[in-house]
Order: C-alpha cells, then sequence, then structure tokens
C-alpha cells in the first residue's frame, strides 16, 4: 500500500516536464509562421497512426504495410463532411458537392447522405476503419497467417483499396481525391490561420490521448499478452489464451487510430485523396516507428515528428537528396540499431558509444545490480 | 496400483504421420486421476509428438484422445488448455521480455480474454499463489527482473512454476531437469511428487536418476509404440528395453 502513495505524491521534475509541454504548444503558434505550424500539426497528426503501428507490430510483432488504407478512410469520412458543408463550392452543382457536376452526378451516392451529421462523422472517421481493420484482421488471424505473410497481405489489401479509390470518380472524385481547405467549419474556412491554429492544438491534445490510452493498454496484462504473443504464440496458447481476439481487437484499434489521424492529416492538409493509399507511405510510416524505436511508445511518436520535420527541412534545402537519407536511415535501423534511437538510448547506448571513444565507464557490480531490482520493469 | 473409475486420460489407438513417417503408432495409455507417471524412450521414440496431440497441436490420424471422457480431438490449443490441461516444454520457453511475475502472472489468471485483462485486476489470492509460488522456485529476489535474464535452470524453473500457478488438472512435463545441477534436480523431483495426487503428472525425461527418484510407474515408448510399463526397476529388466534403450546406459556405472 506503501506503493499507491508515493505514486499519487507529485514527482516535480514531471510536473514541470509537463508544464513546459504545455506551454510550448499554447505557445507555439505565435512563435512559428502559420505554415509551420500547419507541418506541425500534420507531423503530430501522423505521430498517431505510428502509435497505432507501434501497437501492431512492435507491441503484437505484426508488421502492417497497410495501415493507409484506414489512414485515408478516415480522411475520406472527414473531407465528405466537409464537402457537404460547404455551401458555396455545392450551389454551382445544385446542392452537390462540386465534383459531382463534372461527371454529370445529379444524385448524391447513398453512402454519402449520413455524413451532413457531424455527430455522425466525427464517429465514423474511427469506427469505419477500425471495423473494416477488424473484419480484416479477424480473417486473417483466425487462419493462423502470420509473419510476412501477414505483411504481404495488408499490403496486397492496401493495393486493392489504391486502386478501388482511384477508380470511383462518379463517387468520390476518384484519382483528385476530396478538398477541404475551401470548405467552413463551425464558420470558419477550414484552411484559414485561424482554423488551422484550433486544428494543431485539437491534434496535439488527441495525439496526447492516443499516448495515454496506449501507455495504459501495454502497461498491465493486456500488454503483456501482447508481447507475448510477439514473443512466443505458442506458450500463450498452452496457458490458455486465444491469440486470435488479442490480435483483432490491437488491429482494430491501430486502423481507428490511422482512421484519427487521417482526418487530422486531412484537415491540415487540405485535401484527401488515393494518394494517402499509395504503398511507400504506408511502408514509410513504419520507418518513422523503427527509426523511433518500436515497442516503444516515445519512439514511435518521436520518429513520425521527427523524420517527417526532418524529411521537409531536407527537401527545402536539397530537393534531391530525402529518399537517399531515408533509406540510410532504414538501413542504419535494420543492421544496427535495432531497437530504433530509443531503444538504443534505453539500452544504454550513448555510454557504450563513449566507451568505444575512449571515455571509461564505471562498471556496476553484481551486488549493486542486485539492490536495483526495484527500479526494473517499471517502465 | 489400482485404477478406480476412468482413467483421467485416454489414448486409444492413436497414429500420427509426418509425410509417411509414423512417428506415433496405433498408440493405447491411460492416465488415471491423481498419478503420477515417468515416460521415456530413446530419441525419436515419439516423446514429444505424444505430447504435441494430447495438447491439440498435432492432430492424429486415426484414434482418440480423451481427457475427463470427453474427446480433445477438434479443439484447439487454447481450448484444451482451459480443459485443464498445462504443459512445460522441452527447452524452457518464458516470455523473456517480461519479468519473473509477470509471467507468473500471464499464468495465473483465469480470465483469458482481451477485456477480462484490461477489466480484472490479479485477485488477492492470486497475487498470494504468486508470491507462494515464488517462494517455491527460488525467484522471490528475482521477480522483477526479466525472464530472459535468467539462468538456464532458473528458467525451467520459471516456467514449471507458471504450469503450477496455471492450476491444470493435468501436468505435462517435458523434460523438466534438463541442464539442471544435482541438487536442483532433486528438487525438481520432490516438487513433482508433491504436486502428484492434488494434480495428475506426466513427466517426459532422458535422466534416469531422476525418473528412479520418482519412484513411480514407467512407459517405454519406442517408435511410436508403448514398448513396456512397470516400475523403473522392472522396466529396466525388461530384455526388449535394454535392448532399445538402456543398453548404451548400462555402460555407466
Amino acid at each position: 500500500m506503501a506503493d499507491t502513495r508515493s505514486r499519487w505524491q507529485p514527482r516535480w521534475r514531471q510536473v514541470l516536464l509537463w508544464g513546459m509541454g504545455l506551454a510550448l504548444v499554447l505557445a507555439l503558434p505565435s512563435l512559428v509562421s502559420p505554415f509551420r505550424l500547419n507541418l506541425l500539426g500534420r507531423y503530430l497528426s501522423l505521430a498517431i497512426v505510428a502509435l497505432g503501428i507501434d501497437l501492431i507490430w512492435g507491441y503484437t510483432g505484426l508488421l502492417s504495410l497497410g495501415q493507409g488504407i484506414f489512414f485515408a478512410l478516415g480522411g475520406y469520412g472527414a473531407a465528405m463532411h466537409l464537402q457537404l458543408n460547404c455551401h458555396s463550392c455545392s450551389r454551382a452543382a445544385g446542392g452537390l458537392p462540386e465534383f459531382f457536376g463534372l461527371y454529370g452526378v445529379q444524385q448524391l451516392p447513398w453512402f454519402w447522405e449520413p455524413f451532413h451529421s457531424p455527430w455522425f462523422t466525427l464517429v465514423a472517421i474511427w469506427l469505419v476503419p477500425a471495423v473494416v481493420a477488424g473484419l480484416l484482421g479477424f480473417l486473417v488471424f483466425r487462419n493462423r497467417i502470420k509473419g510476412v505473410y501477414f505483411s504481404i497481405l495488408t499490403q496486397a489489401a492496401l493495393l486493392v483499396f489504391f486502386n478501388f479509390f482511384n477508380g470511383q470518380q462518379k463517387l468520390i472524385n476518384g484519382t483528385n481525391g476530396l478538398k477541404t481547405d475551401l470548405t467552413r467549419l463551425l464558420g470558419l474556412m477550414v484552411g484559414s490561420d485561424t482554423m488551422q491554429r484550433y486544428l494543431f492544438w485539437l491534434t496535439a491534445l488527441l495525439a496526447l490521448f492516443t499516448w495515454l490510452l496506449c501507455r495504459r493498454l501495454v502497461r498491465g496484462r493486456f500488454g503483456h499478452a501482447l508481447l507475448a504473443i510477439r514473443d512466443d504464440e505458442a506458450r500463450l496458447r498452452c496457458l490458455g489464451y486465444n491469440p486470435t481476439p488479442f490480435k483483432t481487437m490491437v488491429f482494430a484499434l491501430a486502423g481507428g487510430l490511422a482512421g484519427i489521424s487521417g482526418a487530422l492529416y486531412t484537415v491540415q492538409s487540405g485535401i484527401v485523396s488515393p494518394q494517402f493509399m499509395a504503398a511507400p507511405f504506408s511502408i514509410e510510416m513504419v520507418i518513422w516507428v523503427a527509426v523511433g524505436g518500436r515497442g516503444t511508445l516515445w519512439g514511435a511518436m518521436a520518429g513520425a515528428l521527427a523524420i517527417n520535420m526532418a524529411k521537409s527541412l531536407v527537401s527545402e534545402a536539397w530537393p534531391q537528396t530525402w529518399l537517399f537519407i531515408q533509406g540510410g536511415l532504414f538501413l542504419l535501423v535494420v543492421t544496427t540499431l535495432q531497437g530504433g534511437v530509443v531503444g538504443w538510448f534505453q539500452e544504454g547506448g550513448p555510454r557504450r558509444l563513449l566507451a568505444r571513444l575512449g571515455w571509461r565507464a564505471r562498471l556496476s557490480t553484481y551486488p549493486a545490480l542486485e539492490l536495483e531490482t526495484g527500479q526494473e520493469g517499471e517502465d | 496400483m489400482p485404477t478406480p473409475g476412468p482413467p483421467l486420460l485416454e489414448l486409444a489407438g492413436v497414429s500420427v504421420s509426418f509425410d509417411g513417417f509414423l512417428a506415433l503408432k496405433n498408440l493405447n495409455l491411460q492416465l488415471a486421476s491423481g498419478e503420477l507417471r515417468a515416460v521415456i524412450g530413446p530419441n525419436g521414440a515419439g516423446k514429444t509428438t505424444f505430447l504435441d496431440v494430447i495438447t491439440g497441436k498435432v492432430r492424429p490420424q486415426a484414434g482418440d484422445v480423451r481427457f475427463r471422457g470427453r474427446s480433445l480431438l477438434g479443439r484447439n490449443e487454447h481450448q484444451i488448455a482451459r480443459l485443464g490441461v498445462g504443459r512445460k516444454f522441452q527447452s524452457p520457453r518464458v516470455f523473456e521480455q517480461l519479468s519473473v511475475q509477470e509471467n507468473l502472472a500471464l499464468a495465473v489468471s483465469e480470465t483469458k480474454t482481451p477485456m477480462g485483462l484490461l477489466r480484472r485486476p490479479l485477485t488477492n489470492t492470486q497475487r498470494q499463489r504468486i508470491h507462494h509460488l515464488l517462494e517455491v522456485i527460488n525467484l522471490a529476489p528475482r521477480a522483477r527482473h526479466r525472464a530472459g535474464s535468467l539462468s538456464h535452470g532458473q528458467k525451467q524453473w520459471l516456467e514449471i512454476g507458471m504450469l503450477v500457478v496455471q492450476a491444470p488438472q493435468l501436468l505435462l512435463v517435458d523434460e523438466p531437469v534438463a541442464g539442471l545441477s544435482d541438487a536442483e534436480t532433486e528438487r525438481t523431483a520432490d516438487l513433482l511428487r508433491s504436486l502428484a495426487g492434488d494434480h495428475t503428472v506426466l513427466v517426459i525425461e532422458h535422466d534416469m536418476e531422476f525418473i528412479r527418484r520418482l519412484q513411480t510407474r514407467v512407459t517405454v515408448l519406442h517408435q511410436g509404440q508403448v514398448l513396456c510399463e512397470g516400475s523403473m526397476d522392472r522396466v529396466q529388466t525388461d530384455p526388449r528395453v535394454v535392448e532399445v534403450y538402456l543398453g548404451a546406459g548400462q555402460e555407466q556405472p
């Protein structure tokens, strides 16, 4: 019971850290240009899809190369609602979103109808991708498809969705996608600086919630069961656990998070298009998590933020070089930093590096290690 | 040894073939409730396949496996485990990234569904069982260490501990003393003997001294069939057994 008391005592370092983080997020809109703020907001939303990938890959060992499906589904949900509510752009097409006029569509397709409602949209953004992921996952996991076969299957599913969405001009404007920046939400133009500032804060808040949710899931016995599935599924079966519902649930959850992420990304980038389901993008998502550190929640978030920021900065200065750098990063992680950057820090990487450079690190003796028992297993 | 009532576990005419190779040939075996049984046999005798059939990993081509009167055929591994069959694997298989305590907590848990694990914390009784077992398997000081940092022997003990807190009626124990010191081997034998009675225990082992120490009925498997059954002394003097298996062992003092 002494445990619970110490947990509620304020830990000043943490309070300070959180305070600084909060102040930074609140102040950022006045510190950086609207252009940079918009980029930051987008990358923060990508951190949410990265957290989902970390749950299924880093913790459960299922490498999905098809998260773009769920990301795009969320994005389309948000964009459809905004298009329907865009009175200025739909007036020309007789109450329908403008693009329908190009293809001579007079009647709103049935699946657009419920997106008139903002509440339906708010739910559909995460529920539709979660259900799609759950169904796909259930069929795959029930048949004990795993490892590289699972990855290939998700990639194939991604291509199917990509081609399907590309071909549906009359339903969702095909390759052109749906634009959102000139639509209105709560009386504000979605592409306006004011709206973008709110969206940045909303994204930061949702990223924080997602992180808290994932942390809660990962820390208890549920999270331990996920690790057990990753490391030795057959053994866990013999303890009486059926891995299928665990995997299905986590995959659906990651799908839902990808949907939220995609919706936030769409409203901040101003457009959703089938390009969200292009194969390279889904693979990049995995690279963010791998470089940041799979199996650590911070690693996934930091990876998504840092790599995307680096991408935009590098691409501005030397447009041709980014793909080489990204490939190099991936090689580095595959060959030497298997735990990613955060994993490297956790495993005492900096100390080893210093030791290699000639710094003599003091070794802990064996009894000292024994005394440290209380600190291990905290994270 | 009288066997009152129906057997807890019964294998009747079980045959398993892998691409034409018959790993088990018309195997018949019965295990009474509360019994401690040792199974020995030379390499390739089908000992591990035999366990795989009981736990549902391998489906036999012929025959039936009945546990508490119910057929286990067509059930998944986790369903069989929930019926009360626990298994310790040949090389210790523990979850290395989890701590010793967390390994035991997964095994002791009665709810095995995602929502169950999220909603229901461990009960006090379950916690006490874990603490008690940590003492029994001598890992209390290392409870919060990663299982991956344990020595081979400690992993063996941890896996036996997981099996015990899982509280199955039937414990299938595959080579529990491989790589253990003599003292640890003795303690393992004592532990398994103390478990028999409340539980039914089936032990597969190569270590003859260990089997002798179990002081129990021995089944000898050879080429997927039961060669003979009886006490260690009887089995060891059986000429067929000497020929296929113990012949090599006789050279040792």
